[in-house]
């Protein structure tokens, strides 16, 4: 009885994000329209009374297509822009979807070895709705950028096309490294985990029962025992999680990712990357 | 020839009188491509109020002592529409409704077979599949249909398929057979012994765009397998009522293939799965229809399928 409350309060919020989206849907976004009641509850909880800078030009943008293919999997990016020279890099990134109901996806932390804040991931969505990122960079400042997605259904999507083969293949990790596009740049890494990320939403109508959430909640990846990526993600990560990242590579060494789950499933994978960050 | 006579009229007269009871529900069209065969061709088109759901292809075939149903479409009205249309033909009871796979618009007139002598046939793999779906199936076609989509819901298969069996319907006998992750991981395949139909389901689209909810991969190697299938008459689950002798096959084989071949290139080439979905996007693939709506779609289940490929 409570998951049911608890998905009617969230559908509550979306009528009411969905009112204050229709005026500026076409819009650019401004200080104003960014403002809708969904984020207006859930900012004093993340970031309290801190400003948030929504003139992210030049330090993060925001990649989501405007309408999903397959609401159950949207691919997003977001990219850090600083190039350093101020002396400033981004350490940490969050990802929301307002009308989702849980409305943080994750928080992404970075450091100086990561080449750069820059991560690609795939999300559900469930209802049309803004998307943002808020970056805070290494002198505590807050920046803001959000995008209007139009998608449906993917928090209540079951999770899986062919149900018995991901519970097979559950654990297993793929890492794939690319090798910087310039001499001299950060290479890049995509992580991929085969596991369900049972969202808890999608209800089994045989027993009217609605499954335990189970999903992938930690990402911690190092390279040559310095951390590169860490994140806390919740099951608005689409099945068979994806991140794309940075790393850098000054020398040969092992990439190494470790992963958890809500069942303190603990998965890891390495790679080992060559001195030009081939693997 | 008396008795038949006789069962038609009964068949008629039942058919008027089931029509006159669900607000004359008017016999859905159809055509016998193969003697006692006969299929209702659903619009090439997605679920919309203007179709109210009838978008897939309905059959039944009529044995001697029953009657056999395959796919009952979107809504309870459509299936009780199928069922005043199989009365119209006869006036047998139908033994068996077969599903050949979960989706809505081939299992949401299941209600309307209800509490006759009907049993209820699928892939082993249906009911779990559609019992995760059948809550958001079931909002998202009363949304589009309102007050057309009234009494529908799932009614689950129980005469499960876990590779093939045989149905007896009097003097005809009907083949099922349960196939591998392809379309979806819950695909049934029917063949008519009499007349050499083979039935479908959605692992053969004709006219409407494929759509992958199961496997690429997976649905290429059935198609190996139906392709050596010899068969007089051949139903695929949308488009036209008998594509046997067409080129049907190897067109969807050519396109799911396409799409393997252009996500695999890409994933080796390092592109992400948003630059695979947006050169797809807006692309009308060609002798193909409803391009717009599904490739983009196809494209993202190809590549989370293909990138764990070594
Ligand atoms: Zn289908």
């Amino acid at each position: 009885m409570k998951r049911r409350q608890f998905i009617a309060a969230g559908l509550g919020l979306a009528v009411g994000g969905r009112l204050a989206l229709a005026a500026v849907k076409d819009g650019p976004g401004t200080a104003q329209s960014l403002e809708v009641e969904v984020w207006k509850g859930l900012r004093p909880g993340l970031f309290g009374e801190r400003d948030i800078n929504i003139d992210a030009d030049g330090i993060i943008s925001l990649e989501t297509p405007y309408r999903a293919a397959d609401a159950a999997a949207v691919p997003i990016a977001i990219r850090g822009l600083l190039d350093g020279r101020d002396g400033r890099y981004i350490k940490r990134m969050w990802l929301l979807i307002d009308q989702n109901p849980t409305p943080v996806v994750g928080v992404f932390q970075f450091y100086p070895e990561s080449g750069g804040a820059d991560v690609e991931t795939r999300v559900r969505v469930n209802d049309y709705t803004f998307v943002r990122a808020i970056a805070e960079t290494s002198d505590d400042k807050l920046y803001m950028t959000a995008n209007f997605v139009k998608a449906s259904g993917g928090c209540s999507a079951p999770a899986s096309k062919d149900a018995a083969a991901a519970l097979q293949s559950l654990g297993k990790m793929k890492l794939r490294i690319d090798p910087p596009a310039t001499p001299g740049g950060a290479a890049r890494a995509q992580l991929l985990i085969r596991h369900p990320n049972v969202t808890g939403l999608a209800m089994d109508q045989m027993t009217r029962t609605y499954p335990q959430p189970y999903y992938v909640r930690k990402i911690e990846v190092s390279y040559r025992d310095k951390p590169v990526m860490n994140a806390e993600v919740t099951f608005a990560i689409a099945e068979n999680p994806s991140f794309r990242f940075n790393f850098r590579h000054e020398g040969a060494g092992v990439l190494v990712a470790t992963v958890e789950d809500t069942e303190n499933g603990h998965f890891e994978a390495r790679a080992q990357v060559d001195a030009n960050g081939a693997s | 020839m008396l008795p038949e006579l006789v069962r038609r009229w009964a068949g008629l007269w039942l058919a008027l009188a089931v029509a006159s009871a669900w607000g004359a529900k008017a016999p859905l069209a159809v055509d016998e491509i193969a003697p006692g065969v006969f299929v209702h061709r659903g619009e090439v088109a997605e679920m919309a109020a203007d179709n109210g759901g009838d978008i897939a292809n309905l059959s039944f075939v009529v044995g001697e002592r029953c009657v056999a149903v395959i796919d009952t479409g979107s809504t309870a009205a459509i299936g009780q529409a199928l069922l005043a249309a199989v009365r119209l033909k006869t006036g047998l009871p139908v033994c068996y409704v077969i599903n050949t796979h979960m989706h809505f618009d081939h299992v949401f007139g299941n209600a309307a077979f209800e509490g006759g002598e009907a049993r209820f046939v699928g892939n082993q793999r249906l009911p779990a599949s559609l019992s995760a779906r059948a809550d958001g199936f079931v909002q998202r076609v009363t949304e589009t249909l309102g007050d057309a989509a009234a009494g529908t819901r799932a009614v689950y298969p129980t005469v499960l398929v876990d590779r093939d069996s045989t149905l007896d319907l009097g003097g005809r006998r009907l083949k099922v057979e349960a196939w591998p992750t392809a379309h979806t991981d819950n695909d049934l395949t029917v063949y008519d012994e009499k007349t050499g139909t083979l039935w479908t389901g959605d692992l053969l689209f004709d006219a409407h765009l494929p759509v992958i909810d199961g496997s690429v991969v997976g649905w290429l190697k059935v198609l190996d397998q139906l392709e050596q299938r010899p068969v007089r008459h051949l139903v695929p689950g949308h488009g036209r009522a008998d594509v046997a002798g067409t080129d049907a096959l190897a067109r969807e084989r050519a396109y799911l293939a396409d799409v393997a071949a252009t996500v695999r290139k890409a994933i080796r080439g390092g592109q992400g799965l948003r630059a695979v979905i947006d050169a797809g996007e807006g692309k009308a693939m060609a002798g193909w229809q409803l391009s717009e709506a599904f490739h983009p779609r196809n494209l993202s289940a190809a590549y989370t399928e293909l990138e764990w490929e070594d």
